[in-house]
């Protein structure tokens, strides 16, 4: 792939966490970089395992492939290989892949003198997976709580620990994280909306600027949170929405154990009005 | 500053303030990796109550001997066992049903009888006392099928008595009556949900349902067959009516949906557990004992504020009826499957049900393992299509 006239000036050395300039290069348009390489060894096994648990497995339908955790008697022991071990590696390589990449991220970061908000971005994202295959399993005292990877193995995951709690949609931090994920939604449909409107006016007539973007929405709604402004909204609600999405998994049997609605006794039992 | 920063970190415990702190005891029930699991926090649940003794023993030469009906007079259930097993039994339905000062005035054996003529049904309670006594002879014989599963071979001497719903009281704890559900006119009328109680685990869910299931013979029927939405075998309103009707029965049992189901195909018999056909049993368990026994009494019901027995039927005037609480108590097994009904041999009667329900094609018959072994492989843990 050609390299972009102005690409050249951004590949500066160093800014690396680890390994000075090892791996200090890219091939082709991708920066490598020491976590580059741990990315690609733990993706690569984490597959290869995967390909391997399927191969022992009954079925390579890709719907119903299924790596499931150890069963809850192991607790927070290693399980033989066919028993939930290979769940427990794969589950090492996800996280071993993901931290990397978010590590990868940073050195870019730092070779570009960046903040750093893409990789915190991301690692709210991985905070969401680690609550759901380690924090709530060690908290629950088990491995055998993690989530099995398979397409229909993990959605019956989901949909039985859901009635675990006999209704899901009453956990309040289910309803904040579904309210978070409905609103990012929204606000990143109006803003691309919003965008595009400015940068298609009628035939002939110039490109709106930003003040025009802004009017808009301040004739419609009384206030435009502005250019720059729009972008902190939609990052404050997308990891909102996974933090949320994190946090009601982890009350859900750590720290709640009946069905979410009498959860809601709490208000009915006010001393206000019910003493 | 300061202040902020302590406000900051009181916010935490707030958050955590609606939460059970403390050790759950769980329960894999399922493959590993399917989350069908119980969890239960063990500072609060609910233990099995004791069971009471039998008042002495009860040995094989007291039930030889004079029966009952020969020497007693207006025996109608109780006449083929021996006078010693009767007044056994009398001594024991007294403390299971109105111990003395269980009140209403004063219990015992006037709770039911005439001090004057023991034999006389002038009292109501004793013609009650009589359909009752039919109905455990009856539940004992007849419907095995809802429990004999928990106990594998050995379910000889379970079964219920008396205490199983009673517990020393003279109406149980856990009872349901017809409900009035729409009331008011726009303002203020919930159309029969919305309004948070245990029976449906205090969600919106519509309240009416035990009348809909408990009584008479409506099925739940409306899992769709097939992925597509044009076979909808039931409209949402009756759907909920059968959820709700779920959320009684996992509360009235402590335990949660995956109990049963797997939730992937609530109505699939294949991949349900054993406990999903002892609930269907179950629930026409209860149905026999409502429709046949409790409503078949009829008139016997006192109306409500008449005499000294206070309410004896709900406010739509229907009597006092049996849901899966008055047995289970919060509890999956009733007494913690103590076989209470071996030291009572009088209240197994004989098989008599004619059009015994078979149940559905593809149910488990099998105890489903409640394993602590681990799951052999990976073979066994794909979901079923």
């Amino acid at each position: 792939m050609a390299l972009l006239s102005f690409e050249r000036k951004y590949r500066v050395r160093g800014g690396t966490l680890i390994g000075g300039d090892l791996f200090d290069f890219w091939v082709g348009p991708f920066y490598v970089g020491f976590f580059g390489v741990t990315t690609i060894f733990f993706a690569a096994l984490g597959t290869a395992l995967i390909l391997y648990g399927a191969a022992i497995g009954p079925t390579w339908n890709p719907w119903l492939i299924n790596i499931a955790p150890p069963d809850i008697s192991y607790g927070l022991a290693l399980a033989p290989l066919r028993e939930g071990g290979l769940w427990q590696i794969v589950t090492i390589c996800a996280i071993g892949a993901f931290c990397s990449w978010a590590l990868r991220e940073v050195e870019i970061c730092r070779k570009l003198g960046m903040g750093y908000h893409v990789p915190v971005a991301f690692g709210v994202a991985i905070f969401a997976y680690v609550s759901l295959v380690v924090i709530r399993p060690v908290l629950m005292g088990a491995w055998g709580w993690g989530f099995p990877y398979g397409i229909f193995p993990h959605l019956d995951w989901v949909s039985n620990t859901g009635y675990q709690y006999l209704h899901f949609h009453y956990n309040p931090a289910h309803m904040l994280a579904v309210s978070f994920f409905f609103t990012t939604t929204l606000a990143l449909g109006l803003h691309g909306a919003l965008v595009l409107s400015a940068v298609n006016p009628a035939k002939g007539e110039d490109v709106k600027s930003p003040e025009y973007e802004d009017t808009f929405f301040r004739d419609l709604i009384g206030y435009s949170v502005g250019t720059l402004g729009i972008h902190r909204v939609g990052l404050l609600l997308a990891l909102n929405a996974g933090f949320w999405s994190a946090i009601c998994i982890i009350l859900s049997g750590p720290f709640w154990s009946r069905g979410w609605p009498e959860w809601w006794t709490w208000w009915l039992n006010l001393p206000i009005w019910s003493a | 500053m300061r202040k902020h920063l302590t406000l900051l970190a009181a916010i935490p415990a707030l958050l955590l303030g609606g939460c059970e702190i403390g050790t759950k005891v769980v329960e894999q029930q399922g493959p590993n990796g399917l989350a069908i699991n119980q969890i239960q926090h063990k500072a609060t649940r609910k233990i099995a109550a004791d069971v009471p003794p039998p008042p002495y023993e009860l040995t094989p030469d007291m039930r030889t001997g004079d029966r009952a009906r020969d020497v007693y007079q207006n025996v109608q259930v109780l006449g083929d066992i021996s006078v010693d097993e009767f007044n056994y039994m009398m001594a024991s339905i007294t403390e299971w049903v109105s111990p003395a000062d269980g009140s209403v005035e004063n219990g015992g054996c006037n709770y039911c009888h005439n001090p004057e003529n023991m034999a006389s049904d002038e009292i109501y309670t004793k013609v009650v006392s009589r359909k009752m006594l039919q109905m455990t002879r009856a539940i004992n014989a007849n419907w095995t099928p809802h429990f004999q599963n928990n106990y594998g071979e050995s379910s000889e001497g379970a079964g219920v008595t008396c205490w199983t719903c009673h517990r020393g009281n003279p109406v149980p704890a856990n009872i349901w009556s017809g409900v009035p559900v729409n009331t008011g006119k726009l303002a203020g009328n919930k159309r029969g949900q919305n309004t948070p109680l245990m029976q449906t685990a205090y969600s919106s869910l519509p309240y009416a349902s035990f009348a809909a299931y408990l009584e008479g013979d409506g099925n739940v029927r409306v899992n769709a067959r097939s992925a597509y939405p044009s076979q909808h075998e039931a409209s949402i309103p009756a759907t909920e009516m059968t959820y709700a009707l779920m959320m009684h029965q996992s509360q009235a049992l402590g335990v949660n949906c995956t109990f049963c189901h797997n939730s992937q195909n609530f109505g699939k018999w294949d991949d349900s557990r054993t406990q999903r056909v002892n609930a269907w049993y179950g629930t026409r368990m209860v149905r026999d004992i409502n429709n046949n026994y409790i409503n078949d009494l009829g008139d016997v019901w006192p109306v409500n504020g008449q005499g000294i027995y206070g309410n004896r039927r709900g406010p739509e005037g229907d009597p006092l009826k049996v849901n899966c609480a008055t047995c289970h108590n919060g509890i999956n097994r009733p007494l913690g499957g103590a076989k209470m009904l071996r030291d009572y041999p009088a209240l197994k009667g004989a098989h008599s049900m004619v059009n015994m329900p078979t149940p559905p094609a593809g149910a488990p018959t099998t105890t489903a393992p409640a394993t602590t072994t681990p799951v052999a492989a990976i073979a066994d843990t794909k979901p079923a299509v």
